[in-house]
């Protein structure tokens, strides 16, 4: 282990750190739209796109990611479509991600008394107004364990943008191993990077959790 | 595109199909993915035999209220939790050949790194259903003079089991799509296999890849999907039964 090592490879881990922060921020917001968009085509039963949803879910949550990126990055440009590495990874990435989240959501909106929607739809109001004030009021609380999992889920899955060559932080560990022929110290900063996201973003989503769970269920 | 005649190397001209989707079917090459497949489930199922026993061992370990041997287990749970599954295939792969001092082939390190991965994940999922059977059966056990060992093999196993089944059914699912990540670690599994044929018929085909990954996807789905099914359904039939 030599410190020397260590420090030279700083300004890249730097660069990599902040791609990999970039490329889940985006991942995550768009994956838990889309997933929040999936996930009420369901709970309203909307013909055709209720269907296209839970195909859509199917697919993705039971296929692995790695494999998903290299159609969309090897597989379409070989019949036309071109886009770059980045993108595939966003793109790709929020596809994931939203079938996680969808089922996420789901959850949560299966959790909300039948009682609700019926005397919402006894009180005249239109299936917008139903989502805004009661779907998602009441489902969206109760589905922060599972949306805040699969956050962190995803950041740990950006790891995997390293076979379509994102430099990110696998991507850039596993280049410098190869380059100097060093493991050690390359696998220590990777490990230490990934703690440095992922620690303080798992305690603020456990306390994020916890007041929620305060502001729907009261002190217990 | 019309079919086209080649003429390979011993001379013999046949016709190709014109569409890439054909590459999977010419010669052995379906035979030669679906043994990559084979090598894919088998690191998987292997990584199960080995986490899943320990897995058990730990969780049961966790409910014990000995601070010390909580804390070590939480601290392995946790650091399986944060590092990523890839970077803790990379840590085998360059760790384990130097500690043993010999030659280690990717696929015990595949089995190692996924084999303590399952174990951490295992350890939480039976952690968490033996702490879901209710205080007064556990203290009806021991009104009946059971030991630890005792309460834990005929109160809480017997009472949990079926929450802890689907869970492991959905982690073996989960296993079997990351050992995708096999190919970093330079084991010819389904995805390799996949690249040498596109790599072969780049000339005569440059949309194989298109199809041989689209393959390969629905190759993954069609294991994986049944097993995500099978857990949702034992998972459905745990809830109603235990809400009586």
């Amino acid at each position: 282990m030599s410190w020397e090592v260590i420090q030279r490879a700083l300004p890249l881990f730097e660069k990599a750190f902040v791609l990999t922060l970039r490329l889940s921020a985006v991942s995550v917001v768009l994956a838990t739209l889309l997933g929040l968009v999936l996930a009420l085509l369901r709970e309203y039963r909307v013909p055709v796109l209720a269907q296209i949803s839970t195909v859509f879910q199917e697919l993705f949550r039971n296929t692995p990611l790695l494999i998903q990126l290299f159609f969309l990055y090897y597989g379409l440009p070989s019949i036309g479509v071109k886009w770059s590495a980045e993108t595939c990874a966003v793109v790709g990435m929020s596809i994931l991600g939203a079938a996680y989240m969808c089922g996420a959501f789901e959850g949560g909106f299966t959790g909300i008394p039948r009682v609700q929607n019926e005397s919402a739809r006894a009180l005249g109001l239109s299936p917008l107004q139903m989502i805004r004030h009661v779907t998602l009021p009441q489902g969206l609380t109760r589905s922060v364990p599972a949306v805040a999992a699969n956050v962190i889920f995803m950041v740990k899955e950006t790891s995997v943008f390293t076979v379509i060559a994102v430099p990110e932080l696998t991507n850039t560990a596993r280049d410098l191993i190869g380059m100097y022929y060093r493991s050690d110290e390359y696998l220590l900063m990777l490990v230490v990077a990934y703690a440095i996201i992922l620690i303080p973003l798992s305690v603020i989503l456990t306390l994020i959790e916890r007041r929620v769970r305060r502001g729907t269920f009261g002190d217990n | 595109m019309e079919p086209l005649a080649i003429t390979d190397a011993a001379g013999a001209a046949y016709v190709t199909v014109a569409s890439g989707a054909g590459v999977i079917f010419t010669g052995d090459n379906l035979t030669r993915l679906l043994s990559g497949l084979g090598t894919s489930v088998t690191v998987a199922g292997l990584a199960l035999i080995v986490g899943i026993p320990l897995g058990i061992v730990l969780g049961a370990l966790r409910i014990l209220h000995n601070p010390f041997l909580r804390a070590i287990l939480r601290l392995y749970l946790e650091f399986f939790r944060i590092v990523p599954t890839l970077v803790i295939l990379f840590l085998s792969y360059y760790i384990l050949p130097r500690e043993l001092g010999v030659q280690v082939d990717g696929v015990t390190v595949a089995v190692v790194a996924f084999g303590l991965w399952v174990a951490a994940e295992i350890s939480d999922i039976v952690r968490g259903a033996l702490i879901s059977v209710s205080d007064h059966q556990v203290d009806a056990g021991k009104a009946l003079g059971m030991n630890g060992l005792q309460i834990l093999w005929y109160v809480r196993i017997p009472q949990s089991v079926n929450l802890m089944v689907p869970a492991t059914i959905n982690l073996a699912a989960r296993v079997i799509m990351t050992t995708s990540l096999l190919l970093l670690i330079s084991v010819i599994d389904v995805i390799t296999v996949g690249q040498q044929i596109m790599e072969a018929n780049r000339m005569t085909h440059p949309d194989a890849a298109f199809w041989v990954y689209g393959f390969i996807f629905f190759l993954y789905f069609i294991i994986c999907w049944p097993l995500a099914m099978i857990a949702k359904a034992l998972e459905k039939r745990a809830k109603e039964r235990n809400n009586g």
